[in-house]
């Protein structure tokens, strides 16, 4: 269960203008501009939901995602995961969640895929046993067994993403973060990843909240989206919300975007 | 602790296979390690009475230095914990059930360990056969070699407490090549890495075996070189361990700060 209650978020942005004569000035007085990031967001994610999170480049998604994991603390608002905040006793709190960032990586870049896990398994105090049938499934799932035992470095794009969403549900977590799990991949990737959190969601009963750019995500994954533009939550409802009967949920969004000036 | 010691691990086992960097490493200490005894030599033929250790006992400081140089060299930090902070692959490591300060010092510690397993053998075997006085010699006691082993490992737990002092501050900067640049030149100099401590003059000397740098490759060097002994190095002892434990409560204080302060950037 994830609640969230008038979240606030600013950023202190420094600001200047081209050139030498302005960076020269900006050595003895700089100028800040603050941007709200997140400006009074509620919403309320149930036990088992797949939610999906989208809205224009700097709406506000990571920045969610990162308030809920723990990572960042916001100065506004309240937010309650599985009973607890975030960002209080970030480490008591971080053992329940699994967290993907598209963007970056969590495995070792030198050593094989499995020494990576097996550091995870030291993390997470996860027993002998629970490991083993965890990784079993997980690499049947993903179909790691070929990747298991070559350093992160030689894999492709899409193979190191299945070991990063492997290696983020070793601990077996309740709630799953992706942020942006499917960027980069080809289209093979792109369905196996899907594939894998339906499957993920519907026989594990995991919560999944997704932040994506690719309305093909949206339209195979999840039934409710939350649209945030500019900070502020625009939409909580479907995709047939945005797309009225119309055919391309692309164009939908596109049209929603202008239609608030985003 | 456990956890800890998996990072120890797999940060050491991770080490151990850059074979071709270690064999660089030793061959430039070699050379490192010839130039600087020569050098030594040539001072210590001008007038050998005014110089505090024997030559003997410098050639034994030089090679020990060379041997576990990867221990010592405060620039050595590790280029991943920089650059996970620079671009935010840290986002990361915050969403792990641990402490940042204990994990990056457990991994520190295991990447110098692992380095200095590689590289210290040929080295010291190389110079316990090399002709007197510009070999290695033995250490003055049994004692004194116990003394020894002990006060190199708390001289590597401070300089590893001395780096992540960098580390933390890098959450506080836009670039951390500021703060390391200054960092590895003070432990370069008041360290005894270019020249050993007894060679400054006798006030400043005084003052530097106070500072947390001497307590590094110092005391263990010139334990060994037999510069060092009896209270004095019990003393230098204490004293490592007060700045081993001053230094990580200071670690963990900024620790505690960048963790409700830090803003991790971009999508």
């Amino acid at each position: 269960m994830i609640t969230m209650q008038h979240v606030c978020k600013t950023y202190k942005v420094s600001k200047r203008d081209a050139g030498f004569t302005s960076a020269f000035k900006a050595l003895f007085h700089k100028e800040y501009e603050y941007i709200h990031a997140l400006d009074d967001v509620s919403f309320t994610i149930s036990d088992g939901e797949m939610v999906g999170y989208i809205g224009p480049n700097g709406a506000g998604k990571s920045s969610t995602i990162k308030i809920l994991s723990g990572i960042l603390t916001p100065e506004e608002g309240t937010c309650l995961v599985n009973g607890l905040i975030p960002w209080k006793n970030r480490i008591e709190y971080v053992k329940s969640i699994g967290v993907v960032f598209g963007q970056r990586t969590q495995l070792w870049w030198d050593v094989p895929i499995l020494d990576s896990f097996e550091l995870l398994k030291e993390i997470y105090r996860i027993g002998d046993a629970d490991y083993r049938r965890n990784l079993a499934l997980l690499a049947e799932m993903l179909q790691l067994s070929d990747l298991l035992r070559t350093p992160a470095r030689q894999l492709s794009l899409g193979q190191r993403m299945r070991c990063e969403l492997a290696a983020s549900l070793l601990h077996g977590p309740r709630l799953l973060f992706l942020d942006e799990p499917t960027i980069g991949l080809d289209a093979v990737s792109k369905l196996a990843v899907r594939e894998f959190i339906l499957q993920l969601n519907r026989e594990k009963k995991t919560t999944v909240l997704l932040t994506t750019h690719d309305m093909q995500d949206i339209e195979a994954l999840t039934s409710r989206i939350i649209l945030i533009g500019k900070g502020s939550i625009l939409l909580d409802g479907n995709l047939e919300d945005i797309k009225h009967g119309t055919d391309s949920a692309e164009a939908a969004l596109a049209d929603f975007y202008r239609s608030h000036n985003l | 602790m456990k956890k800890y010691l998996a990072f120890f691990r797999l940060r050491f086992s991770m080490g151990l296979q850059y074979r071709a960097a270690a064999f660089a490493g030793v061959v430039t200490q070699f050379a490192w390690a010839g130039m600087e005894i020569m050098m030594f030599r040539a001072f210590y033929r001008t007038d050998a009475a005014s110089f505090p250790m024997t030559f003997q006992a410098t050639c034994a400081y030089v090679w020990m230095q060379q041997a576990f140089l990867t221990l010592f060299m405060a620039w050595m930090m590790e280029n991943e914990i920089f650059d996970s902070i620079v671009n935010g692959n840290i986002s990361y490591e915050l969403c792990r059930p641990v402490s940042i300060y204990n994990m990056w010092f457990s991994r520190s510690l295991a990447n110098r360990l692992s380095k200095a397993v590689l590289r210290c053998l040929p080295i010291l075997l190389v110079a316990a056969f090399l002709p007197a006085p510009y070999g290695l010699m033995l250490p003055a006691s049994p004692l004194a070699f116990l003394f020894f082993l002990f006060t190199l490992f708390a001289g590597v737990g401070v300089t590893v407490a001395f780096c992540m002092l960098v580390y933390m501050l890098s959450f506080f900067t836009i670039s951390p090549a500021g703060i390391r640049i200054v960092a590895v030149s003070m432990v370069e100099f008041l360290s005894g890495a270019t020249i050993p401590l007894p060679f400054f003059p006798e006030k400043v000397r005084a003052f530097l075996e106070l500072l947390p740098f001497a307590s590094m490759q110092n005391v263990p060097l010139r334990i060994y070189s037999g510069n060092l002994s009896g209270a004095a190095a019990g003393r230098a002892l204490f004293l490592q361990l007060f700045w081993l434990f001053a230094l990580i409560g200071l670690g963990r204080l900024l620790d505690a700060v960048a963790m409700k302060k830090v803003t991790i950037q971009g999508g």
